[in-house]
């Protein structure tokens, strides 16, 4: 890296060229290093200068391996109770209908070793169609939709499987340099049956035009790890003259509490 | 108690993790969210702290999440952390820092979880600007033999150690300031399955 500059996030003075060739410094870096014989990186990097917010915002030292205490191996527990029925679709939490390309986002949540995460919460939130978030902090000057909040909560089924129904979100900008637009993505929050699975992500849309240039997405070094943040377009889950489906699941961390009983009459 | 499942498929790979972004504001908080007893109840104890960056200044785009046992040590396995209606406990909180990085929960102290253990309560931090989750932990200060023990905390110098330690002060409230870099970073945590 040399002399780091440290940018701040309203700059947004640094061309997406000086950007790319760092992302692509980085990424090369560590295909090499797979190469020679490293193991793959499968998450994001915390200390990934591209993403100029994480500057200082990155530990230095090294995660403490830590054997997880009793309260680490259970979650917090949510019910019917926690969520509304329409909570889990997005376009008809307003008096009528939000703008733009109606879809479905469907999928199963699996710790690990594959099993269902049952009964958990997962929480959804996005821009809306023309990018723009219902969020004092958004500035862009694109359309707020009256009809759509983009926030969305739902309850995981016994086999892991959740679903949304909710409005495909446009790609916005945002500051990190000149001309940074993310790829269209929607935020999930996850919980697994140990607090320890505990994540937050971001979906995306096949084929994103903007994924090369994103430095979020990027932060993930390793392509096949990218993948798995992209969501497959599945015309079984579209409908008539209705929506359009995409298939994302979600593996958390593997589970580290012995399997009992009591998680399969949950 | 414990079988094998022999549903498990093994070498799953978890999915990549992302920043919450600055946009989780109008998502992720929900009334009372940040309190898991009301803050007028009884043995309430207010959990407070600011976030810092590297350069010591404040975080002001952080949101924390904690979790615990109940004054006993009992593992809370009720549900309704998002309704609250006041007398569950639940064992989770959620809240957003304000613009000083300033987060505060109202929560009781928690008990061991078996005895001889330090009582703990769990943290886990998102912010924009971090690409990843992290997570740490709350020490009580109180124990100080059960604190000694402690598997976590016998690893750790003593500044580090110190670090995870909250301190309990004059009104009975528990100060843990959060350090994303620098000289004095919080200790934070790698479990078992999470990435090398």
């Amino acid at each position: 890296m040399g002399a780091q500059k440290l940018s701040g996030p309203d700059d947004a003075a640094e061309s997406q060229q000086t950007l790319s060739a760092e992302i692509e410094t980085i990424e090369t870096e560590h295909k090499n290093a797979v190469a020679a014989g490293k193991p793959a990186e499968t998450q994001p990097r915390l200390n990934y200068p591209p993403y100029r917010s994480s500057l200082l915002r990155h530990p230095t030292k090294d995660l403490r391996h830590t054997d997880p205490e009793t309260i680490e191996l259970f979650s917090p527990a949510f019910g019917h109770r926690d969520i509304g029925n329409l909570e889990s679709d997005l376009t008809v939490q307003s008096g009528g209908e939000p703008i733009g390309e109606r879809i479905r986002v469907t999928g199963r949540v699996l710790d690990g070793n594959g099993r269902p995460v049952r009964n958990q919460l997962v929480e959804i939130w996005q821009a809306n169609s023309a990018g723009r978030y219902i969020h004092k902090r958004d500035q862009h000057p694109a359309p707020i939709d009256p009809n759509f909040t983009g926030v969305g909560r739902t309850l995981t089924g016994d086999d892991g499987s959740y679903s949304f129904t909710t409005i495909k979100p446009g790609p916005y900008p945002w500051k990190n340099h000149h001309n940074a637009w993310r790829p269209a993505h929607i935020h999930f929050s996850l919980f697994g049956s140990e607090f320890t699975q505990r994540m937050i992500t971001q979906m995306y849309f096949p084929s994103d035009p903007l994924f090369a240039l994103d430095p979020i997405y990027q932060s993930i070094t390793d392509q096949k790890a990218r993948d798995r943040l992209v969501a497959t377009y599945d015309h079984n889950i579209t409908e008539h003259e209705f929506l359009m489906g995409y298939n994302w699941d979600i593996v958390l961390t593997g589970a580290n509490r012995t399997w009992m009983e009591e998680d399969d009459d949950a | 108690m414990t079988m094998p499942d022999t549903t498990a498929t093994p070498d799953l790979t978890p999915t990549p993790g992302q920043t919450v972004g600055p946009f989780y504001g109008y998502a992720m908080p929900f009334d009372h969210d940040n309190e898991l007893v009301p803050p007028a109840k009884a043995g309430a104890v207010q959990l407070h702290g600011i976030v810092y960056d590297g350069a010591g200044a404040v975080v002001p785009d952080a949101i924390l999440e904690i979790w615990q046992a109940d004054e006993n040590g009992i593992v809370p396995r009720a549900n309704g952390s998002l309704r609250r209606d006041g007398f569950t406990f639940t064992g989770f909180g959620r809240n957003a820092v304000d613009p000083e990085g300033r987060f505060t929960f109202s929560t009781v102290n928690p008990g061991a979880t078996e005895a001889g253990k330090a009582p703990f309560i769990s943290v886990v931090i998102f912010a924009r600007g971090l690409l990843n989750r992290l997570f740490t932990r709350v020490y009580l200060p109180e124990d100080t033999e059960a604190l000694a023990a402690d598997p976590l905390l016998s690893s750790l110098d003593e500044d580090e150690r110190n670090r995870l330690i909250a301190t309990r002060e004059a009104d009975g409230s528990l100060r843990f300031d959060i350090r994303l870099q620098g000289e004095d970073e919080t200790p934070f945590l790698r479990f078992p399955g999470h990435e090398d």
